[in-house]
């Protein structure tokens, strides 16, 4: 994609560059927020002291950044495969409704021991199931992922308004949600989690899921670095007609891609349903499908920079929340607007600085390389 | 007989209300991918323009002005995806995106530091917006049966921005298939190293592509804000460039079938409503959420080629790199 940076060396291609993109779009953020007459230092003070300045905050800021995490990845995995899975939202809808759906079925005969590892695979499988059929569609019909995943997130979303307004509807309620699951049906909430051992910690909706969160992080590098299936998906990936030529099946690995994607985006419906909400309702993904577009792209589709984006987003959501309780004037879209302007700069625009950032380096360099030879 | 056929205008006028932003969303992506760059922000374009245009028409009371403001930011808008795309290589999908993101949250941010009305615009009154326009003799002719009705009930009566959508229909086919611009950018969209040497500019062409495809969102986004409703509301394109995505691809990438296909999406819209609760002999109840579904799962049938096949311009979301 890009022939600009390669004489720079590495440090500068994903070290510096990135956090140049990342500053641009946060400047371009502080611009916003001084047009509509507030300081953007101020801002930035009270979200970072809402975010991470006390344990509730904290607890947000993380449970916010499990689901981004989960998202994020998604993103991350196909994207080595060479594909955009942008139907995150619906998968992570899919997943809480397979979630959402054991519990209904199951959370008064059996124990969480049982019901939390059957609400993984719940997800999992909604999830991968959901983006299976676009990934067979892209294999072997030819048409396009993006498009088609685009479509089955609208789907998704008019089939849980029709099942929960016609069918899972607690029976006498208006709103459109289920009945609550019962306790053998949530997942402990970190606070409790922390209390068995004797930690002590504020409420707040982070739940247990980060730690499954952050399994899945170790598994998918693993995946990708570490085992012949990940080569062939970075074989396809990098070249997908060289990849034929190697032995690979193209169309067998996209497919199973994207069940890993569709998968881990699953898994923020058990974040959300079994883990916050604890019963099945509309509109719970709340466009953590798309921000995992953004974390991806800022985290370079590795796992670790996948955390560290996440983290940086659950600080702009929760110190968005805050900042928005705090300064009336800037409202909680403005995270979405700077989530906007990270996908713009660290995605689409991610070499736009790089020949200048080459000058740079290369007006600098020759006065330091003489003094190498010499010593 | 007579309850059925006004019913059938009434119908009708209701689709082609429901239709014109796609149309013209549709025509948008239509210059823009037959040049090879791939547009999944026509959804962020309409929606930009809409508020943009929403808020001129509060402040200033012009339609034109509105429309004016409401073009020149779906074309700026257009222009930076070209920037992202044409200019530095970016994926078109990612530029697309962030366009659609960044638009929705902004629109709202702008809206409160604005207005103070939770993200809302005033709303205008009829000085301010597209009105009906009455077609010639469309009083005088409404007694005379069927022809009558047709011609005052359907035909007349629309705002100017409908009107143009349909115009904006044959004006592409022109374009598109009549004249030598057109020509090239359909060239461009399929192989581009064959425009370079014969000596055109590959950037320029779809610069100009992407310009006209940010004109004719900003003019849907006008319609929205102006024509359909008095105002703007938060997320009030509400998924329909999507569909009109989906209906252009629906047509193939060609105006005439994609003018079908949003035709046909806004019947469905249309008829969602009424056909709410009502039992079809042999599949009982169908659930309304069904039908609103519709378009987007006849889209992946279609691509999936049970329904003819759908094929891209083959350049479409390939940056073009000059040879050295």
């Amino acid at each position: 994609m890009n022939t600009d940076s390669r004489s720079l060396p590495r440090w500068i291609d994903i070290g510096l560059i990135p956090v140049i993109n990342i500053a641009l779009a946060l400047i371009v953020s502080g611009l916003i927020i001084t047009v509509i007459g507030e300081d953007p230092l101020v801002a930035v003070t009270v979200m970072v002291k809402g975010a991470l300045g006390y344990q509730e905050g904290i607890g947000y800021t993380l449970y916010y950044a499990t689901n981004f995490i989960f998202t994020g990845l998604a993103v991350a995995v196909a994207f080595h495969a060479g594909l955009f899975n942008i139907g995150g939202e619906g998968q992570a809808y899919m997943g809480g409704l397979g979630v959402g759906l054991v519990m209904l079925g199951f959370d008064a005969a059996l124990p969480i021991a049982l019901l939390l590892p059957l609400g993984l695979l719940a997800s999992a499988i909604f999830g991968a199931a959901w983006a299976a059929v676009p990934a067979y569609l892209q294999a072997y019909r030819g048409s396009h992922i993006v498009i088609t995943t685009i479509m089955f997130n609208f789907i998704a979303a008019a089939l849980m308004v029709y099942l929960m307004v016609n069918v899972l509807i607690q029976p006498g309620q208006m709103s459109p949600q289920s009945r609550e699951f019962s306790m053998s049906g949530h997942l402990p909430f970190m606070h409790e989690a922390l209390a068995w051992i004797g930690i002590p910690f504020a409420r707040s909706p982070l739940n247990v899921s980060i730690v499954w969160a952050l399994l899945c992080c170790l598994g998918l590098g693993a995946y990708i670095w570490r085992t012949r299936w990940g080569y062939e998906l970075r074989a396809v990936g990098h070249n997908e007609r060289a990849a034929v030529y190697a032995g690979v099946n193209p169309r067998r690995v996209i497919v199973v891609t994207m069940c890993i994607s569709g998968g881990l985006a699953g898994f923020v419906g058990l974040n959300e349903v079994m883990g916050v909400h604890h019963r099945l309702l509309l509109d719970f993904t709340a466009g953590y499908g798309f921000t995992g577009i953004a974390v991806s792209l800022m985290g370079r589709n590795h796992p670790i920079g996948v955390v560290l984006a996440s983290l940086l987003f659950g600080v702009l959501y929760q110190g968005g929340a805050e900042l928005a309780f705090e300064v009336p004037a800037i409202t909680r879209e403005m995270v979405v607007t700077i989530q906007g302007l990270v996908i713009l700069f660290s995605g689409a625009l991610a070499y736009m600085t790089a020949p200048w950032v080459e000058r740079v380096y290369h007006a600098v360099k020759p006065r330091r390389a003489p003094a190498a030879s010499e010593a | 007989m007579e309850d059925a056929f006004v019913f059938a205008v009434l119908t009708a006028n209701a689709t082609v209300r429901v239709a014109t932003p796609l149309i013209l969303c549709a025509m948008a992506g239509l210059f823009s991918e037959r040049s090879g760059i791939i547009d999944i922000g026509l959804e962020g374009k309409m929606l930009g323009a809409a508020f943009i245009a929403a808020s001129v028409a509060a402040v200033t009371g012009s339609v034109w002005l509105a429309l004016a403001a409401g073009v020149a930011l779906a074309v700026c808008l257009a222009l930076l995806h070209g920037f992202a795309c044409i200019t530095h290589n970016g994926n078109h999908v990612v530029s697309g995106v962030a366009i659609n993101i960044l638009v929705s949250g902004l629109t709202v941010v702008l809206g409160i530091a604005w207005f103070q009305r939770g993200g809302q615009t005033p709303g205008v009154g009829p000085e301010a917006r597209f009105m009906p326009l009455e077609l010639p003799l469309a009083s005088a002719l409404a007694d005379v049966p069927l022809l009558g009705t047709l011609y005052s009930g359907f035909l007349s009566g629309h705002n100017l921005l409908v009107y143009t959508a349909f115009f904006a229909v044959f004006a592409t086919w022109w374009v598109i298939y009549r004249t030598r611009f057109g020509l090239r950018l359909r060239a461009v969209g399929e192989n581009p190293h064959a425009v370079d040497t014969a000596g055109i500019s590959v950037a320029w062409l779809r610069y100009r592509a992407v310009m006209i495809c940010g004109l004719l969102t900003g003019i849907a986004g006008t319609y929205l804000a102006i024509a359909q409703n008095a105002g703007f509301v938060r997320d009030m394109s509400a998924g329909q460039g999507y569909i009109a995505l989906a209906a252009m691809i629906f047509g193939k990438w060609r105006p005439v079938p994609a003018l079908g296909a949003c035709l046909m999406f806004g019947l469905l819209d249309a008829v969602a409503i009424r056909l709410q609760g009502v039992v079809v002999p042999g599949l009982g109840e169908v659930p309304v959420q069904l039908i609103q579904a519709l378009p987007y799962i006849l889209t992946v049938v279609l691509l999936a080629g049970f329904i003819g096949k759908a094929v891209a311009p083959k350049a479409i979301g390939v940056p073009y790199v000059k040879e050295a």
